[in-house]
């Protein structure tokens, strides 16, 4: 064990510093939702299924609809991506969802909004 | 201290040596245990009740979140005993997976158990390093399943990610390196004086009394009974992996050491024969029923603590008539009961740690009984509500004033 400790003495530390230093998540880690407005027709299922009921899908116009996700019930188990059949839901590997106002953490996708909603857009979501 | 002089000493259950809220009530002469009161359910979530409220897709993330360790464990257990009530032939791609993320969480949680065992007896730099060479394994995790835990991969007739031949490659590379690690942990529990002479002889539970008890998992087979449900009622695919049940005679914390870190080696060579054999096919069944037929089912599992049961009453439904967890740590409970009496009470916390409990999986159901009249009552939400109230009215606070209060400091915030 000494031996051990003494080699560990010498290597780099095994933490990395963050937030200096970025994490990398997986390639397909579970993070924030994407919608996809244009994609979406409003069946619901994602909403039927979602086990904390942190999405809402709402009609705002003639076949339009927007994503209202409450980042703060979301448990990111992607349930709704996998129940959308028009891949209206995407996941994506952003982590840093963390506000100080509760407020903040419901998230609207609409049409016009898209890009502007109150957080900045997710970040990893190219595909 | 008087050694002729007995008392009582409550350890929880706010407490800060307990990681989890739960009450023991000792009684000591002097150092030594007279007996231990353990008193379960302060951490009742009433998950079996939120189940019947949910459909089977919803239940699966909910009961995967009964145990943040061996949630896999939980997910399983449940969705098997659901696709047992449908008959619902699962592809044996996604059974091999459904293996292959079970012993990666086993050995993550041995890895984890370690590392607290170490602390509990003050062998920090143990800790260190196993949580360190634990994050190998959780970083596979969250590669092959999208989190580090809860890993969402069961759904209902298969699993929801495939594993594609990069990440096998990246697993085998995780586990040549895990086993490098476990190598040396093996020398370290075997050489290493400080740990022998620190666990050897504590919580000492004798083969009959494991039986008596009906202790599971490594705390079982650390006394010599070679119980393990991988072998006794395989599922997934355990029984076409080639696997030595691990039992140790020790019969004490030392034991059960032993038994986990050679667990390991096992899931390791597990691991690898999972995923020589992975057989080519679909990873889930075509459309999936919603509506479960009326039947019922029980399904077990061996968590990295011990058997794990799960019941499931469907109705013909979305939504399950009734579910039933028995976490492992239920079953291992009277065992501790049993280990600690006539010991030291400096030996309590590493006792308590060498089962791996887990009194959140535990805490499933309170009946509140009349002290006096023994008779039990169940109490609606609104009774529970104003009896709360009076209880602390009659001590002098008033919580619908500190409520309003505390909902003014907010908002003026
Ligand atoms: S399931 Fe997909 S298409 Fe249907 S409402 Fe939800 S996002 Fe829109
Ligand atoms: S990721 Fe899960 S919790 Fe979050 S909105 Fe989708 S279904 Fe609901």
């Amino acid at each position: 064990m000494i031996m051990e400790v003494l080699r560990s003495i010498l290597k780099k530390p095994a933490t990395n510093l963050y937030p200096a230093e970025k994490l990398e998540m997986a390639e397909k880690y579970r993070g924030e939702l994407k919608f996809y407005p244009e994609r979406c027709i409003g069946c619901k299922l994602c909403m039927r299924d979602c086990p904390t009921g942190a999405i809402t899908i709402r009609k705002v116009g003639e076949k339009k609809f927007e994503a209202e996700i409450d980042l703060g019930k979301c448990i990111y188990c992607g349930q709704c991506v996998d129940s959308c059949l028009k891949k209206a839901l995407e996941i994506t590997k952003h982590i840093e969802l963390a506000q100080l106002d509760p407020k903040k953490l419901k998230v609207v996708f609409g049409h016009e909004q898209a890009g502007e909603s109150p957080e900045k857009p997710s970040q990893g979501a190219a595909e | 201290m008087h050694n002729s002089k007995e008392f009582k000493i409550p350890i929880g259950p706010q407490h800060p040596a307990l990681k989890e809220p739960e009450s023991f009530s000792v009684a000591l002469r002097g150092e030594k245990i007279l007996g231990v009161d353990i008193r379960l359910g302060y951490n009742h979530r009433g998950i079996e009740k939120a189940c019947e409220e949910r459909s089977y897709v919803q239940d699966i993330y909910l009961i995967e979140r009964i145990c943040g360790i061996c949630s896999h464990a939980h997910a399983t257990a449940f969705i098997q005993a659901v696709e047992e009530i449908a008959h619902l032939a699962v592809p044996e791609r996604a059974l091999y997976i459904r293996t292959l993320v079970g012993e990666l969480e086993r050995v993550h949680s041995h890895l984890l158990w370690l590392g607290v065992a170490g602390h509990e007896i003050g062998f920090d730099t143990l800790l260190m390093y196993t949580w360190r060479d634990r994050e190998i394994v959780m970083d596979i995790l969250a590669d092959l399943t999208g989190n580090r835990v809860n890993y969402g991969i069961n759904s209902i007739g298969g699993v929801r990610r495939d594993i594609s031949p990069a990440q096998v490659k990246d697993v085998l590379k995780a586990v040549d390196k895990l086993e490098e690690r476990t190598k040396y942990y093996i020398e370290v529990a075997t050489e290493e004086t400080t740990i022998i002479k620190r666990l050897s002889g504590v919580g000492v539970l004798a083969y009959d009394d494991a039986i008596k008890l009906d202790a599971v998992g490594p705390t079982a087979r650390a006394s010599g009974v070679a119980r393990d449900v991988r072998r006794d009622d395989p599922y997934a695919a355990y029984d076409k992996i080639q696997f030595n049940v691990i039992t140790d005679t020790h019969s004490d914390v030392y034991g059960r050491t032993v038994v986990r870190v050679k667990e390991l080696m096992e899931s390791y060579g597990m691991i690898r024969e999972i995923l020589k054999k992975m057989p080519e096919g679909p990873i889930a069944i075509k459309a999936p029923p919603r509506r479960i037929p009326a039947g019922e089912a029980i399904s077990r599992y061996e968590a990295p603590r011990g058997e794990d049961v799960h019941y499931v009453k469907s109705n013909g439904t979305e939504k399950p008539e009734r579910v039933k967890v028995r976490a492992p740590t239920l079953a291992n409970v009277q065992a501790v009961k049993h280990m600690l009496k006539d010991r030291f009470l400096a030996d309590m916390p590493i006792v308590i740690a060498a089962i791996d409990p887990c009194f959140s999986c535990t805490d499933r159901s309170i009946a509140i009984e009349d002290g006096k009249s023994r008779k039990k009552n169940v109490m609606t939400w609104q009774e529970l509500h104003d009896y709360s109230i009076k209880w602390h009215r009659e001590r002098g606070f008033d919580p619908a004033e500190i409520n309003r209060k505390f909902h003014k400091t907010m908002e003026g915030k």
